[in-house]
């Protein structure tokens, strides 16, 4: 492979490294004057550069291996799509929203686009040194821009709080790696999967106390319960737009290194990680959903929300189905994540213009928003609905795909349990709602929402729509980004 | 007349959807055009549905057929095999004209009486329509299933935001939403299930394939789940809690559409789907059906009975009449299980026409009557039955509609309802003799509430205007007394009452339909 292939398959990441550091050059050219504008709308470009050159990788090309430790195959060209999706989206919403609250904004841009460098590499990732990197660079970059309102006393201990839990994932990660290495001698996935082939009595408890570290650290970045303590503040009180990104693209990062490193370092120990994701997926669906029910704040209640969908979803891989049909298990897992995606994203975008007008996002903020912003409050209607599942939206896609999956496995209770906890989500989803349109606010002023947020809401609820409607084509490309390499790099 | 025969069911569908997005672009300052668009756009698919009626009687009904018709059949979602199929037959027809008919005269009520928030009631109110009239025509699965739900979400608002305080009607509007839903998602389980049986969501197709024919516990499982999903929504007791806060906060025109077109959606669910797909399993277990049919019959007429409250005691009467329903349904599949016996096809095909001929007569008599209600509340602001008494005199003409209502209700014979109730209980005495037997105390029942709660507490004796001095007209001025109707209230209540005189004396109208259908499909299984 030479220099100038390299530099093709690479091409999407060189992009976005090189553009974040354009913006931090621009920041400088233009003093803080524009209030970050330039920096953004540089971000903007590179992104949808970034993304036009994923996705033309992804159409004509079969899965290659980059320097041993890096996939460009549809499964990472799926991630790193939708990460570039919500990085965009994030923009465009920070554009007002960040207007007067720090002065770093050049910065603060070009974080977002090294975040999304740190995500595609994470997803890409076929060596555990390299997954390890990929995971503590979205980490790192992630901490900054948590706690990047310095004079906001809630931002700063998210970002502390973000950070402690994080370094503590990290090491137990890390801690898993080692002992793979110990038993294999190698970090590649693939070489790994080889020699554990034949692992049984005490390599196979090796093998197992390895899966739950390495869990440690993805169950981190997916908010999976008990790895979740550290979301619901951090989701608080991290600037909302930043928040969207964490729920959204840093949980998929997450979930696509599971997949991954479990689907092909540890094809014979599918049983137990089934089991294991299993009884996570319960844990984190009940836990969530409960804790949910009892918040005061929509932007609090989302937060455990997506704890709660973060169970839903690895649904898909405690289901997985390596023999292929129509659930795969995984393929449900990708529809789920870029339905949430959308849906998740407009939800956190609608607190934000609320919460830049009233100041806080509890419950009363939201009465009467029916009358004060019916736009607003109908696509907020539109977020809930998918989030609970309800069709033709694509949060219902998602949700139908895993049941799917689930139930073709025959795990009935597991099934079982998802639908009870899909009731009771449709609970606190509907009080939204009910705030909005059935309540009256002792405040009437209309509430006024920036273009660019506008744009991101409309074409989140938009993409909400179609993806629940003409679903055809979204699925057709998840089932075809399942497939990874499974070739051994060297 | 192809081309209309082909697209007519995806109109009457969709148009309402259509109106809905229209009436959403309308200024919302523009009250009257946007009544008069509303009126005008509901009635389009009233038209359609009475044209579909006449077709279907002339094209099969006269042959002597009461098969599927008017199908339509296009790849939605081909990775799922997922197809936009529709059609209608006998037994659908009728009830797609049931809800043509109940929105027609639900929008036009609400024209004269929401006041506040008009635009979004009639967005909402169109909307609804789609759900219901999809529910009615889809033949996939998936497609039935997004029409269920989506029915949900508009009738969750017009409950939340025009009931009356009072009534708690966003406690009414989330009850009714979490019941609905939690049926629905073991219903989505259950719809998965029969896709990986038989590897189609096609109810048709389905059915001929055979859902878990060699895995008895799984077809168990999923008719159970189905079962209950149903069940709620008709509701069968012991789920019908959240029947009577429902019906009673919602608005005048929400209460007819729940009682009159969304609890035969449940009903029609296991006509529709239970009964062809998991025959073995319903014939198991029909008689719980029909026992929950007799157990919601007597329990609800007895619960009638003791409500103080009159838009409550309708809301539980129509408990007690889907107990018909169910007690007909529940009867056809226990015959399933007796092919052998001689007469048992036709005993069956009469307990299946009387629980379609009781969905529809129940439509057109609860709706009247909760229009009815909608008069008296309208002009006392009160529904206490205590407050009122000695009103026949003062209010004739609503007093005589009443009449006519409360004895259809009852099944007095000469109206509609006596022919329903006749052909469940002629049926069912054939196959369930003794839970038909003890299912004929609620005639008695319901008889005492109409007549001693209904009749006499509000019509008869002596008006005493100490008891309730609070009178307005329907347009809100003061004045000392009731009114009586005026005539938009006519319009919307006399084509109900002709409609109970006719098919009271031309039951054949509406049977035709519901029987071809029966005899077409119980003859597949027997």
């Amino acid at each position: 492979m030479n220099a100038s292939e390299i530099i093709r398959w690479l091409s999407p990441e060189l992009i976005l490294l090189i553009t974040g550091f354009v913006v931090l050059g621009a920041d400088l050219a233009m003093r803080r004057r524009d209030e970050g504008r330039t920096a953004a709308v540089i971000a903007l470009i590179g992104l949808v550069l970034a993304l036009i050159m994923a996705l033309l990788l992804a159409m004509n090309n079969p899965a290659t291996i980059v320097a041993s430790t890096f996939a460009v195959d549809p499964y990472s060209s799926f991630f790193k799509v939708l990460a570039i999706i919500a990085v965009s989206l994030v923009v465009l919403s920070s554009m007002s929203f960040m207007k007067g609250k720090s002065r770093y904004l050049g910065e603060y841009y070009a974080l977002l686009v090294f975040v999304t460098l740190a995500v595609s590499i994470a997803v890409s990732a076929t060596n555990l040194l390299l997954v390890y990197l990929g995971i503590e660079f979205l980490s790192i970059t992630s901490y900054i821009l948590t706690g990047f309102l310095r004079n906001d006393r809630r931002s700063e201990e998210a970002a502390i709080k973000y950070f402690l839990y994080g370094a503590s994932a990290g090491a137990v990660m890390l801690y898993g790696i080692s002992l793979v290495y110990g038993a294999t001698g190698s970090t590649d996935l693939v070489a790994v999967g080889e020699l554990m082939k034949a692992a049984t009595g005490p390599e196979h408890l090796l093998g197992v106390a390895a899966i739950v570290l390495l869990l440690g650290g993805f169950g981190f970045k997916a908010s999976l319960v008990p790895f979740h303590q550290w979301a619901p503040d951090t989701y608080d009180g991290a600037p909302t737009p930043v928040t969207a990104f964490l729920a959204t693209a840093s949980k998929a990062a997450g979930f696509a290194v599971a997949g991954r490193v479990f689907i092909t370092a540890f094809p014979q120990f599918t049983t137990d990680w089934m089991a294991i994701l299993g009884s996570l997926a319960i844990l984190t669906m009940t836990v969530g959903n409960l804790t949910a029910l009892k918040q005061h704040s929509v932007k609090r209640m989302l937060a455990y929300s997506s704890i709660a969908q973060a169970g839903y979803i690895v649904l898909g891989l405690a289901a997985y189905n390596p023999s292929g049909g129509t659930f795969t298990g995984i393929n449900g897992m990708l529809i789920y994540l870029f339905a949430y995606l959308f849906t998740n994203i407009g939800a956190f975008f609608v607190v934000l213009a609320v919460e830049r007008y009233a100041g806080s996002s509890e419950f009363s903020t939201f009465k009467g928003l029916g009358k004060r912003a019916p736009g607003l409050a109908l696509l907020m209607t539109v977020f809930m609905l998918s989030l609970a599942g309800i069709p033709p939206t694509g949060g219902f896609l998602g949700k139908f795909y895993v049941f799917a999956a689930v139930v073709e496995k025959h795990l009935l209770v597991l099934a079982a349990i998802a639908a009870v906890n899909a009731i009771i989500a449709a609970f606190y989803y509907m009080n939204v709602i009910r705030l909005m349109f059935f309540q009256d606010s002792e405040d009437e002023a209309p509430l006024q929402v920036s273009s660019a947020l506008n744009l991101s809401l409309v074409v989140s609820a938009v993409m909400v729509l179609v993806i629940g409607i003409l679903a055809q084509p979204f699925i057709a490309w998840a089932v075809e980004s399942v497939q990874m390499v499974n070739t051994r790099g060297f | 007349m192809d081309f209309l025969r082909n697209s007519v069911l995806t109109l009457i569908v969709f148009l309402p959807l259509v109106g809905s997005v229209i009436v959403m672009l309308m200024p919302k300052e523009d009250t009257k055009r946007i009544k008069q668009f509303s009126i005008m756009w509901s009635f389009i698919p009233l038209a359609l549905s009475t044209w579909l009626a006449i077709d279907y009687w002339i094209r099969f009904l006269a042959h002597g057929s009461g098969g599927m018709a008017y199908d339509v059949n296009l790849s939605w979602i081909s990775a799922l095999g997922v197809n936009y199929h529709i059609g209608a037959d006998g037994l659908s027809i009728p009830l797609i004209f049931l809800t043509a008919l109940l929105s027609f005269l639900g929008v036009y009520y609400s024209t004269r009486v929401i006041r506040k928030r008009v635009k979004e009631f009639f967005v909402l109110f169109l909307f609804l329509a789609t759900g219901m009239f999809g529910v009615f025509v889809a033949l996939d699965l998936i497609l039935f299933y997004v029409f269920w739900e989506i029915g949900l979400v508009p009738m969750y608002f017009l409950i939340g935001i025009w009931g009356q305080a009072k009534d708690r009607p966003q406690y009414a509007a989330m009850k009714f939403f979490l019941y609905t839903l939690a049926g629905s998602v073991f219903m989505l389980l259950a719809i998965i299930g029969v896709y990986l049986s038989t590897g189609t969501f096609d109810i048709i197709k389905a059915a001929q394939i055979g859902v878990w024919t060699d895995w008895p516990l799984a077809a168990s499982l999923s008719f159970w789940a189905f079962l209950i999903a149903f069940a709620i929504k008709v509701p069968s007791f012991p789920f019908h809690t959240w029947l009577p806060d429902a019906h009673t906060a919602a608005p005048t025109a929400g209460s007819v559409i729940l009682a009159g077109v969304l609890l035969k959606l449940g009903a029609y669910g296991i006509l529709r789907i239970l009964l062809p797909l998991f025959p073995q399993a319903f014939a198991q277990y029909g008689w719980i059906v029909a026992l929950l049919g007799v157990i919601g019959i007597v329990y609800g007429a007895f619960v009638s009975l003791a409500q103080t409250d009159l838009k409550r005691l309708i809301a539980y009467s129509s408990v007690s009449h889907m107990g018909y329903v169910m007690l007909g349904i529940g009867a056809t599949a226990v015959a399933l299980n007796m092919k052998g016996q001689e007469g048992m096809l036709k005993n069956a095909t009469m307990a299946f026409d009387g629980a379609g001929l009781q969905m529809f007569m129940h439509g057109i008599i609860t709706g009247a009557l909760f229009f009815l209600v909608g008069v008296i509340y309208e002009r006392a602001h009160t529904r206490e039955l205590a407050k009122f008494g000695g009103l026949s005199t003062m209010v004739p003409v609503f007093y005589g509609t009443m009449m006519f209502a409360g004895f259809a209700s009852l099944g007095l014979p000469g109206l509609s309802g006596f022919w329903a109730e006749f052909f469940v209980f002629r049926g069912a005495f054939g196959i369930v003799p003794v839970l038909a037997t003890v299912g004929v105390i609620g005639i008695v029942i319901t008889a005492a509430y109409i007549l001693y709660r209904i009749i006499q507490n509000v019509f008869l004796g002596e008006y005493v205007a100490k008891k309730w001095d609070h009178w307005t007209t329907v347009y809100g001025e003061h004045v000392s007394g009731p009114t009586d109707m005026e005539t938009f209230e006519k319009v919307t209540l006399w084509p109900l009452v002709a409609l109970m005189i006719l098919l009271g004396i031309f039951p054949s109208l509406i049977l035709n339909f519901f029987n071809q259908t029966a005899v077409d499909i119980l003859s597949r299984l027997f």
